[in-house]
């Protein structure tokens, strides 16, 4: 009985927004974003259960003196110096309690929160996403080594791709006379990124598509249940 | 005879006037709200001068806006049009800005009750849908179907053992996207599976999510597993926690959980984007065994290289259903299945056709 209310809104929610998708006629059309603007709503309360769970898992972590409790100490401090800077400073286009902070934007330049934002924060993201690069580099050295005939197509395929996106590769095949122009390294490479790789990625995409269809079909349906924590 | 001939010139004569091409025209753009009019003038006025769209709801012109050269139609989209007759004109003047001439035209949007423009997807839509009911109804009357071996979801009770003799826990990952993602659902609903197993095996399970939302239905999926396992006091509350809704924050923190926890197995199941290789590689350096799945395509080469299974695209839905073993839930994967053979027949078809110089297939679908 729990999960029959959640089911029942569940398909209806699910039919009508698959029938808004065919209906451009008053009041279907605007269902869509009315629905996106109820999900706005709902993510804005939950934020709130968010920040509880952030605030009691690190709070019992330094309680009880967890491993690693003292980046608890870390992560709480810079939680509650945003909460208070933006609240007593506000951010760029809203004033806090204590105005607009002009005395402290003579000084620093800006706004407190986003000070730290700007000069904190974004250097810190920065930092993470170029790890990217050197995890790329370790995963093709393990990627590219040429076991099977799949991962040698695959080996080849990387070498052409790569060269082929550099002056080195352009370079290598210079000399080439303009009959064989499609034997240039940049034009296999712009082949393969264009046939072979584009043919695969469609392939998932609508592997994908159709995979969506049949999991909404089946949430819709209520023949899936588990994502309410259902039996089935 | 005379008679003949003066019926056949009013004929012509009539028909001259239904066709004759006006230069300014407006008219209701199909397959919308009836919030759209679409204007059209000829070429030949914009080589005369400047052109400027005037409009009028009562005969009060006010101008609507000065059209730039080379440009021979207009969409006007008002959401205040309701059915009124809304009425344009447009003026031509020459470069001194003194009005050479000015043509007037009226129309009354209209909204539609059906995109015929989507007519294409109802009909695959309604094909697919059709036979995932079939093959649902077929598996309830006990007909046996038969569904390939998906190993990453096989491995899943290996990868749990394995965790639990070592000692250690599993991490589960659904992605940085909403609950309003199919991907998180899917991901979601193998959280259930493997909290089961988990309870079972009285192994830990970690579930670090970065959307609020994402937090509260994992803790009820993971709540619900471990009551139905038999097992509600093994359910930890405190290993299902929010990080934070920030992509790169969000791959920092899970970096540490698998650095610190070393968890033996990694369940790396949602939607990701650049975050993907960066969480895969920390777990392949730490040594855990890595199951991902995801249907963003970009990401897929990425978990291929980091981790021992993947699921590609359509597994991740179908993992669900495959542990589920339930028939209802196989019979709509055989539904799938059916649609996909549809898609490659389309597909055969469409490509023949092309080479013989025949559009009418994919002027059908292309909308």
């Amino acid at each position: 009985m729990n999960y029959v209310l959640p089911l029942i809104i569940t398909f209806l929610a699910g039919l009508l927004m698959l029938v808004s998708e065919f209906i451009p006629h008053k009041p279907f059309e605007s269902l869509v974003s009315e629905l996106e603007i109820w999900f706005m709503i709902i993510s804005g309360f939950a934020i709130v259960l968010g920040q509880i769970s952030l605030l009691k898992m690190n709070i019992f972590k330094i309680k009880y003196k967890s491993e690693g409790w003292k980046y608890c100490i870390v992560t709480l401090s810079a939680f509650f110096i945003m909460l208070l800077v933006g609240i007593l400073w506000g951010t760029e286009s809203q004033a806090g309690l204590l105005g607009g902070g002009e005395r402290i934007i003579q000084s620093i330049g800006e706004k407190p929160f986003d000070y730290i934002f700007k000069y904190i924060y974004q250097h810190l993201m920065a930092s993470m996403f170029s790890l990217l690069a050197f995890f790329i580099a370790s995963a093709a050295y393990r990627a590219f080594i040429a076991r099977t005939l799949e991962s040698a197509l695959l080996l080849v395929s990387a070498i052409i791709v790569m060269l082929g996106n550099t002056s080195v590769g352009t370079s290598m095949t210079s000399f080439l006379p303009q009959s064989l122009n499609f034997l240039h390294l940049p034009n296999i490479s712009k082949f393969i990124m264009d046939y072979p790789n584009t043919a695969g990625q469609r392939a998932i995409i609508i592997g994908a598509g159709l995979g969506i269809i049949g999991s909404s079909l089946r949430v819709i349906l209520g023949i899936e249940r588990s994502w309410i924590g259902g039996k089935k | 005879m005379k008679k003949n001939v003066f019926v056949l010139l009013f004929i012509v004569v009539l028909l001259c006037f239904l066709y004759a091409k006006e230069e300014f025209r407006v008219y209701d753009l199909p397959n919308d709200d009836g919030t759209s009019l679409q204007l059209e003038w000829d070429k030949s006025l914009a080589d005369v001068g400047q052109i400027e769209i005037l409009k009028s709801f009562d005969n009060k012109y006010f101008t609507l806006m000065q059209i730039p050269d080379n440009v021979f139609q207009f969409t006007d989209t008002d959401s205040s049009f309701s059915g009124k007759t809304i009425y344009y004109r447009l003026d031509v003047k020459n470069k001194e800005g003194e009005l050479i001439n000015f043509y007037k035209a009226s129309a009354i949007p209209k909204a539609q009750w059906f995109n015929m423009q989507k007519l294409p997807l109802l009909i695959v839509l309604l094909i697919l849908s059709f036979a995932i009911v079939y093959f649902i109804n077929s598996a309830k009357r006990g007909k046996d179907l038969y569904i390939r071996r998906i190993n990453g979801l096989d491995a899943l009770e290996e990868a749990v053992g394995r965790s639990t003799e070592m000692g250690k826990p599993v991490l589960f990952v659904p992605g940085i996207m909403d609950l309003d993602d199919m991907q998180t659902i899917a991901g979601l609903t193998i959280l259930g599976k493997l909290a089961e197993k988990t309870a079972e095996y009285h192994c830990r399970l970690i579930v670090p999510v970065s959307k609020s939302m994402v937090l509260s239905a994992a803790k009820e999926v993971v709540k619900t597993a471990y009551m139905q396992a038999g097992y509600p006091d093994e359910y930890q509350d405190n290993d299902i926690f929010y990080l934070t809704d920030d992509q790169f924050g969000y791959v920092a923190g899970l970096d540490g959980i698998i650095v610190r926890e070393k968890p033996a197995a990694n369940f790396l199941l949602g939607c990701f984007y650049a975050e993907s290789l960066i969480v895969a590689e920390t777990g392949f350096a730490s040594g855990a065994i890595q199951t991902a799945g995801t249907a963003e395509p970009s990401q897929l080469p990425f978990f291929v290289a980091s981790c021992d299974y993947t699921l590609i695209g359509e597994e991740l839905f179908a993992a669900s259903a495959y542990l589920s073993k339930d028939p209802q839930q196989l019979g709509s994967l055989k539904g799938q299945d059916f649609g996909k053979l549809v898609i490659i027949l389309l597909i055969i078809v469409g490509v023949v056709l092309e080479i013989f110089g025949i559009s009418v297939l994919k002027d059908f679908f292309t909308f």
